[in-house]
């Protein structure tokens, strides 16, 4: 298990505020989001977009500069942001609501289970800054926000890893009615997925990648690093599948459970804690299924974490494709 | 009603009215044992007011797109929205007997499970962020409905109730309109001692809003600040009701700590008596 205290020296400069950690990507796509919801809107005119004072920080602000007529400024007022999107919903509109984790979870956490999920009202939230994107500490990194979205009844939880599967993303939650709680990645987003290959199913997980030796299960940003971590082992000889779990709720079990009752040597990677997250929910399926694996958990330890440059928090906090192959490793040893 | 809405309906209709209403939460209140009986007495006059007079709106057609709509946002009236709603023909007077009970679908604290609710209040602070999401989602549709928002004087110390006041004014929702039961009664006691609220039109003046401040049971004070409120533009309206708990039953309204008043099973015919009594 990652620790919370070490003292290996700081490196680079607190990660710039607009983008996604882009140091390892090999293509990037500007405001993904911003652009595919413009997308939908134009197919469907009852989407409505709305944020709390965070339009530049989201991309939104592509929506609300195409149509400034369906775009509601709410200021800096989460409750509100949330309330007046069931509101429209209500109305038979399709609020896309943004804000960043911390402040969807921990600020307006009352009114996206009282307002939006028990009465399924039609809102979809689209929170920023997941986990460590953010180089300021405790206070914008949403690191818990999964295990309070996910214990919500009627909310689909998302955590897509790249700008592709953010673009069907939101075509898909467009289409979906009912409450959404999506991470989002911002700014100059990585491309991990390819478009013409990759499908997204709202609910399914995806098989990325075929492996006999250990199963790598990731959600979020992660699943680039799992990736990259599968390709490392593979060039020491281990064999590893890669699969990738957008749909944190409701969670698809048979894809686990078929994948880990053949590979049970597991190592989870999120982007979150590692406890009420993509971990607990393997934890959980596989407890209910009597199906003995061997687990280790990637991701932030049970802390609130440091400001710092995005490399230097996901070496800091273990959260690197290196970590991931390494424990990896100790489950083959 | 879409139907039966009477501009000229007289003030004696809608007393009558108002006093079913009473009936029907006396009548919940007594075989439930217990409920929010005073909430429920004081507010009769606005909802008698609202369902059968200003809103138009079919109680065969709940889903009506162009309805105007009632947003409860305090959850412990819904004996008071029952009523109203059951007396308009929502669901038959017999539910009413179910109030509070296992297996009910008029809950205690009501929610949007129960026909005629068109959201899940009781979670205090919720009602006027979704009532200003309504009324832009209304406007944007070009539709002329009209929200009629209710709050309580308590609920002013929720922070998210003045999020969305601001949000109101900012928008200039004339088609909002928020009324703050002013009971002067909360869980814990009268709001001066619990946490000061006044000066409450005032308030909402400073945050932009029309403002009107009445006597919340005189259906005739009711009527003519509504038409007051329709005749402003450009901004949304707050009409502050000062009420009495458990108005129209005075075993009631002279009751100490009557947020949650309970009543010895021999009282309720006094109750009714003293109701019946009445104006």
């Amino acid at each position: 298990m990652t620790t919370c205290r070490q003292t290996s020296p700081p490196k680079g400069v607190t990660g710039t505020l607009l983008s996604s950690d882009t140091t390892r990507a090999s293509a990037v796509t500007a405001a993904p989001f911003g652009h595919a919801l413009v997308a939908a809107a134009e197919r469907n005119p009852r989407i409505v977009g709305l944020t709390a004072d965070l339009g530049k920080y989201t991309d939104i602000h592509v929506f609300a500069e195409r149509f400034p007529e369906r775009f509601f400024q709410i200021g800096m007022a989460e409750q509100n942001l949330i309330g007046v999107a069931a509101g429209l919903a209500r109305t038979g509109f399709i609020p896309f609501a943004t804000t960043y984790c911390v402040f969807a979870a921990r600020r307006a956490y009352d009114f996206i289970a009282i307002g939006a999920a028990l009465g399924k009202a039609n809102v979809k939230i689209i929170a920023g800054l997941p986990g460590l994107t953010t180089g300021y500490g405790g206070t914008h990194q949403g690191i818990e926000d999964l295990a309070l979205m996910r214990s919500i009844p009627n909310l689909v939880v998302l955590d897509p890893c790249d700008a592709t599967e953010i673009a069907q993303a939101v075509a898909a939650i467009a289409d979906y009615d009912g409450p959404v709680y999506m991470r989002l990645l911002r700014g100059q987003v990585p491309v991990v997925l390819d478009p013409a290959r990759y499908q997204f199913e709202l609910g399914r997980a995806k098989r990325l990648r075929e492996g006999a030796d250990v199963a790598l299960i990731s959600t979020g940003l992660m699943t680039g690093r799992a990736l990259e971590a599968a390709a490392l082992l593979e060039m020491q000889g281990i064999q590893a599948s890669v699969l990738h779990v957008s749909t944190l709720k409701p969670f698809d079990r048979e894809a686990v459970l078929s994948l880990v009752g053949r590979v049970p040597k597991v190592v989870t990677a999120e982007n979150h804690v590692i406890t009420g997250g993509l971990a607990s929910a393997v934890a959980d399926a596989v407890t209910d299924a009597s199906v003995p694996i061997r687990l280790k958990r990637i991701g932030i330890p049970d802390c609130f974490c440091e400001s710092g440059s995005l490399p230097y928090l996901a070496e800091r906090y273990h959260m690197q494709a290196e970590d991931i192959a390494a424990a990896a490793w100790e489950l083959l040893e | 009603m879409v139907e039966e809405r009477l501009d000229v309906m007289p003030v004696a209709a809608l007393k009558a009215r108002a006093k079913n209403l009473r009936r029907h939460v006396l009548r919940m209140a007594e075989v439930a044992g217990q409920g929010y009986v005073g909430q429920g007495l004081d507010i009769a006059d606005l909802l008698a007011v609202l369902y059968f007079h200003e809103m138009r709106y079919d109680p065969n057609r709940l889903d009506w797109p162009d309805r105007d709509r009632f947003v409860l946002s305090i959850g412990h009236y819904s004996i008071g929205l029952y009523a109203a709603l059951a007396e308009a023909g929502v669901f038959p007077l017999d539910e009413l007997d179910t109030y509070g009970k296992d297996g009910s679908r008029l809950e205690m604290s009501g929610s949007e499970a129960t026909p005629g609710f068109e959201i899940t209040g009781g979670s205090l602070g919720h009602g006027l962020s979704q009532a200003v999401g309504m009324a832009l989602g209304l406007r944007l549709d070009g539709r002329q409905a009209r929200i009629f928002n209710l709050l309580s004087d308590g609920e002013l110390q929720e922070g998210a109730t003045w999020e969305a006041a601001m949000a109101g004014a900012h928008y200039r929702l004339d088609n909002l309109f928020c009324f703050i039961d002013c009971n002067s009664q909360q869980a814990d006691g009268p709001p001066q001692q619990i946490m000061g609220i006044e000066p409450v039109q005032a308030k909402w003046k400073a945050f932009g809003w029309q403002a009107q401040r009445i006597n919340g049971n005189d259906i005739t004070a009711i009527l003519a600040a509504i038409d007051t409120a329709k005749a402003a533009k450009g901004r949304p309206h707050a009409i502050v009701l000062d009420t009495v708990m458990g108005k129209g039953v005075p075993l009631f309204e002279q009751r100490e700590k009557n947020h949650f008043i309970r009543v010895d099973a021999g009282e309720w015919a006094i109750a009714r008596a003293q109701l019946e009594a009445g104006e």
